[in-house]
């Protein structure tokens, strides 16, 4: 993608002219110049790569994909009692229980709810950190658009089949306005990045932790729990109700699928979103700013 | 090209502190090929990551290419190039081809630019049969030879190389000290090597440092080198004297 002003034209030699770029003193590593726009294109290509990466284990996809729909259809029948016994639940009726079952489903992969789906604290351990440390570009950022590249490909091969199965058996509900259909999506792009903001953050904490498999429980238990994975979070009665619908893994999970329901008042339920993703990629910043001081220590 | 003016570097381990580097001074000029050697846990790692900027030195002063790398490492980072030999920055499940378009998008190097550097090190490093393959399924010799290739693309003033033979056979070893060689002479690249093969030191280094415990216990030539120990002494005699003699 070109964008902005030509601005002067590089032209550079073979060997061993270096990039003019790198000039020592210059003010246009610091400065806002057009070359600023060529960092688009390095991001564009780490989602593809991304989604490339994951694409390369498409029999583990599938298999995920039958699983996350079997486990569907298993807590399609368990809401299916409970609805029939107390219609009306947490202001969803029959088909809308069902529909938020295999929505959540479907997020399964794309938020990687059982935690992982980054390489980081794999990366601390063996010190190949290191080397992600080298590059002149931001460590959260390109994990972040790595991620981006994950979770679309999941979205596709793991999200989409749980729902087209329980659209096929149960039948499921499909927004019917465009604008529903753009806020969903809005808020499942957000979502993606509340849950990215928030594995980065665990998978920072293996530079202090040492060992990431006491958080990545304690991180499994709220993300499946407070998401709304287990059960719609408005079954929770009173403050708790009210508390756990703002917390972040509520943006991950009980938001997008309320904004495909139709039932969530749009910019209020973009705007927790929103301010979830700048929070948690902000404290990220701040952690990718520590681990300088500190990966270096197991680096070897 | 690369100066350190009493450098130091310690950890707090617990309750007490380790110094891996202290008051570690040299200088490496343009265009030297100088070897880095040291005991394992000597500090050699350590003065690496200062030097790339990954690690800021707890006293004293470390420039390269007349930078600090600490404070000015995103800038630094495009005219250096680093090899961990026993790491790679190449995508594992994607052919090696996609890592250097990567590449290419985080030097920001001119597309001309660019292809005129990959063709010149796929004939140099012969990565041609290679190319479209995925980096999972390289031999090790051959993802060395493209984790080279991708230190190299965008053309650095400086090379830092630590342990790039580790592991490699005879013929890979003969092929990666040729065109470091090549590189060093031709593009006039400073490279600063860590290696415990001194078969490469002696193939390659016209002058060696050598550090332990964190200090600088040996710089010269290679013939000065040999000169500490007595005369017919293999290289593997006179560095085990070194490494022996200053740890007792």
């Amino acid at each position: 993608m070109r964008c902005g002003a030509p601005g002067p034209r590089r032209i550079i030699a073979s060997f061993p002219s270096a990039d003019p770029c790198a000039g020592p003193g210059t003010v246009r590593d610091r400065a806002l110049t057009p070359w600023r726009c060529k960092t688009f294109p390095l991001y564009a290509r780490l989602v593809r790569y991304g989604f490339r990466k994951h694409a390369t284990y498409v029999r583990g996809a599938l298999a995920g994909a039958f699983t996350n729909s079997v486990f569907g259809i298993l807590r399609a029948y368990t809401l299916i009692a409970v609805w029939q016994a107390r219609p009306g639940l947490a202001g969803y009726d029959i088909t809308d229980a069902i529909t938020f079952c295999f929505v959540t489903q479907a997020f399964i992969g794309p938020m990687q709810l059982f935690g992982g789906g980054l390489t980081i604290p794999e990366r601390i351990r063996s010190g190949d950190i290191a080397l992600d440390l080298v590059r002149p570009a931001s460590l959260q950022l390109w994990t972040l658009a790595e991620d981006v590249g994950r979770a679309a490909y999941l979205f596709l091969v793991r999200g989409i089949p749980p729902m087209l199965l329980g659209a096929l058996l149960f039948g499921i509900s499909v927004p019917t306005r465009p604008g529903q259909w753009a806020a969903f999506l809005t808020g499942f792009a957000l979502a993606v990045i509340v849950s990215f903001g928030w594995r980065y953050l665990v998978a920072l904490s293996v530079c202090w932790l040492l060992d990431d498999r006491g958080v990545t429980v304690l991180s499994m238990v709220l993300s499946t729990f407070f998401s709304g994975m287990m059960v719609p979070l408005h079954l929770f009665p009173g403050w708790f109700g009210d508390l756990v619908m703002v917390l972040p893994w509520a943006a991950m999970v009980q938001l997008p699928t309320d904004l495909y329901l139709g039932t969530a008042a749009v910019a209020d339920t973009l705007a927790v979103q929103a301010l979830w993703a700048a929070v948690l990629l902000g404290l990220g910043a701040l952690g990718t700013r520590a681990i300088r001081h500190k990966v270096v220590i197991q680096g070897g | 090209m690369i100066e350190l003016d009493r450098a130091g570097r310690s950890f707090k381990v617990k309750r007490s502190v380790v110094h891996a580097v202290q008051n570690l001074s040299f200088t490496v000029s343009a265009g030297e090929f100088v070897g880095y050697l040291g005991p394992n846990g000597a500090g050699k790692s350590t003065t690496i990551k200062m030097l790339c900027g990954i690690l800021t030195p707890t006293s004293g002063t470390v420039r390269v290419a007349g930078l600090d790398p600490s404070r000015r490492r995103t800038t630094l980072a495009r005219r250096i190039g680093v090899v961990f030999g026993q790491r790679t920055t190449l995508w594992w499940d994607l052919p090696l081809r996609d890592s250097f378009e990567l590449i290419r998008h985080l030097y920001r190097i001119d597309r001309a630019a660019f292809a005129a550097r990959l063709d010149e090190l796929t004939g140099t490093l012969d990565l041609g049969a290679f190319l479209r393959t995925p980096v999972r399924q390289l031999s090790l010799g051959q993802r060395m030879r493209g984790d080279l290739a991708a230190a190299l693309l965008h053309a650095p003033d400086v090379l830092v190389l630590d342990e790039p033979t580790i592991g490699l056979d005879v013929v890979s070893k003969a092929s990666i000290r040729d065109f470091l060689l090549r590189v060093n002479a031709e593009r006039g690249t400073t490279v600063l090597l860590t290696t415990h093969d001194l078969g490469d030191i002696e193939r390659l280094c016209r002058r060696v440092m050598l550090i332990d415990h964190g200090r600088l216990a040996f710089d010269g030539t290679l013939d000065d080198l040999m000169a500490t120990a007595p005369e017919q002494s293999s290289i593997e005699e006179v560095v085990t004297r070194l490494y022996t003699g200053s740890a007792s």
